[in-house]
């Protein structure tokens, strides 16, 4: 089924964190469903690359499937790192709809500016160490795991 | 980690007996500070290895380890195929085959000092780093596979480096098996533009000065000399490698549970040596080796190309190419009886001794040259593998000081611009697109890579030629 998306979401803050790692970079998302959790990690992906903003000029559909939610994170977080990568682009907002073992997310981005965004380091990819996604205590969602960097 | 938790066996050697699932020992190697510092994640990812099928001997961890992701940083894993030996991913590592190189100029420092700064911005504009570079060469769909199963010496035939260098250059710079047929679209698309690129993190390229001598005659028979000026390339296999890892350990997860494996961590996903996935992962893994050889050899022809227009008679000579994120296919004596194993290095450095069938004539009689990089400002050593090195580890060494603090605790503790400005005061200069990315790798944020030899040494795991500062840094 197809996902429309009329407009970028507005952009949320304090939803996201990162956490220490010996040599790479912790991640985690909140929010009131795993979509927006989800959401939430990948500004923090966004994050990890640079501190300045990042303009939601072009939008990129991309679709991942895993056989459970924290898997299926995994695999959202490599589909940004893949579009990044081939693209040579950052992400500043993004939209996800999860249906079963099924996501499908629009990110909206930029070309990378070396001057503005002065990007710090490159993610290489999602890994399945502290990878965890759950409710929490407060009934919300968190997603999170280490990227390698 | 409380060193309580372990069997000292001798003044750098930590032992963990098998219980419960652990097939094989672990042993650890480092002094009493380096051990206290470690994370007790190393302890638990030592311990996780050593339950997997097939493996043999121990599993090791190397002076310099810190908490990876399945296997340590700093871990080495012999597996037997002929004994339910499995391949692991996560004991190669996302960026597949990185790795140092390290060429002689024949400069010293008092040639380059007068140019340094210029040297250092000329360095900066010709390297591709940091994201969002891109480099000059783009591959087309047969030019990619050509490189993928040609790795250093297809870049040498295409005139971006020295025939002279594949002699030494680990498998002579070309890594038999490979299968670009077995390297997905998509990691083929993420390479398209990066060969020739120094990625980031803690990539680099510097420009260093011989400080110190230990071992006058190994140094006399590498080239090396008090004063002498290196140039050393740390980088890998850059999109290419990273979307290989990525793709084979999501597959590594259901060919181990097919298999039967139990696994005490999901990034240890592996994939028995003798069944299709193993296979085609070291096809591929093997293809990604390529590319971090293809990539350094041209790294290394643009370091070639700045040098000579500073100095026209500069002659850059590959020391050696060492890989420290890999799975090879290597004849180790186990039990008093030769063995071929499958050797895991996540973050170790081969270091054969002297004798060893690899090595070109010049190093036959001394062994293999280790190159351990530092941090920016403290420096990196040059060791030589030890005949030690075989029975203590299936030869294998440190690979780098090894990040003693989170990224992101550095980013709260230094400001990248104070950083720059504190090395500048003391001759070392740094280029970075980002003083964030030079704050996240401030010297502070690594254990002393001092103490990281000398306890290698101590351990009989490689010994010490000669000790490097750096002058300049480009960092990605």
């Amino acid at each position: 089924m197809a996902v429309e998306f009329s407009a970028p979401p507005v952009e949320r803050s304090g939803a996201w964190e990162h956490f220490p790692h010996d040599a790479d970079v912790g991640l985690r998302g909140r929010g009131a469903t795993p979509a927006e959790a989800f959401e939430a990690a990948a500004h923090a992906l966004t994050a990890v690359v640079t501190d300045a903003s990042v303009e939601p000029r072009d939008a990129v559909r991309v679709t991942c499937e895993a056989p459970d939610l924290e898997l299926l994170f995994v695999e959202w977080l490599n589909a940004i790192i893949y579009e990044m990568a081939a693209r040579n682009m950052l992400f500043g907002r993004f939209a996800v709809r999860i249906e079963g073992a099924r996501l499908q997310g629009t990110l909206w981005g930029e070309p990378i500016d070396v001057a503005r965004h002065a990007p710090a380091c490159e993610p290489k990819g999602a890994t399945y160490t502290a990878l965890k996604v759950g409710r929490q205590a407060d009934g919300a969602w968190s997603a999170a795991c280490v990227v390698d960097v | 980690m409380d060193p309580g938790r372990f069997t000292r066996v001798d003044p750098t050697t930590w032992r963990v007996e098998p219980t419960g699932a652990m097939r094989v020992p672990a042993i650890i190697y480092a002094d009493d500070a380096l051990i206290a510092g470690m994370d007790d994640k190393v302890f638990e990812q030592a311990v996780n290895v050593a339950t997997l099928p097939g493996i043999v001997g121990a599993s090791y961890v190397m002076p310099d380890a810190h908490w990876g992701y399945g296997f340590p940083i700093g871990g080495v894993a012999a597996f037997d195929a002929d004994r339910g030996g499995v391949v692991s991913g996560g004991g190669v590592g996302f960026d597949i085959s990185c790795g140092v190189r390290t060429m002689l100029t024949g400069l010293t420092v008092a040639d380059v000092l007068h140019v340094q700064e210029s040297l250092a911005e000329s360095l900066f504009r010709q390297i591709p780093a940091g994201l969002g570079s891109e480099g000059a060469i783009s591959l087309d769909a047969s030019e990619m596979d050509a490189m993928l199963a040609g790795g250093a010496q297809w870049a040498v035939e295409r005139g971006w480096g020295a025939a002279r260098d594949l002699e030494r250059i680990e498998e002579g710079g070309r890594m038999a098996g490979a299968r670009p047929d077995f390297v997905s679209d998509h990691a083929k698309e993420r390479q398209r533009r990066e060969t020739g690129t120094l990625g980031s993190g803690n990539h680099y390229l510097e420009v260093q000065a011989v400080v110190e001598i230990f071992d006058a005659a190994v140094a006399g028979a590498f080239g090396l000399a008090q004063d002498d000026v290196l140039v050393t390339i740390h980088c890998g296999s850059r999109g290419l490698g990273h979307q290989i890892g990525t793709e084979f350990l999501k597959e590594m997860l259901a060919a181990a549970k097919e298999a039967g494996i139990e696994l005490p961590d999901r990034e240890l996903a592996c994939a028995p040596i003798h069944s299709e996935v193993g296979q085609r992962y070291l096809g591929a893994m093997r293809a990604g080796i390529n590319c971090a050889l293809a990539n350094r050899e041209v790294l290394g022809h643009y370091a070639r190309r700045v040098f000579t227009h500073f100095f026209p008679n500069c002659d850059l000579r590959l020391l050696f190419d060492v890989s420290h994120n890999t799975c090879k296919v290597e004849s180790h004596r186990v039990d008093g009886k030769r063995r071929d194993l499958y050797i895991h290095r996540k973050g170790a450095t081969r270091a054969f001794g002297p004798g060893h069938e690899s090595l070109p004539a010049a190093l036959l009689p001394v062994g293999q040259p280790v190159l351990v990089g530092g941090s920016m400002g403290t420096g990196s050593y040059v060791l030589v593998g030890d005949a030690t090195s075989e029975a203590r580890a299936f030869s294998s060494a440190c690979h780098g000081a090894g990040r003693a603090m989170s990224r992101h605790a550095a980013l709260r503790r230094w400001s990248g611009r104070q950083i720059v400005d504190d090395l500048a005061s003391r001759g070392i200069l740094i280029r970075s697109p980002s003083t964030r990315g030079v704050a996240e790798e401030a010297p502070g944020a690594y254990k002393d890579v001092d103490a990281v030899v000398a306890a290698a040494e101590r351990a009989g795991l490689a010994r010490r030629v000669a000790r490097l500062r750096p002058l300049i840094c480009v960092k990605g």
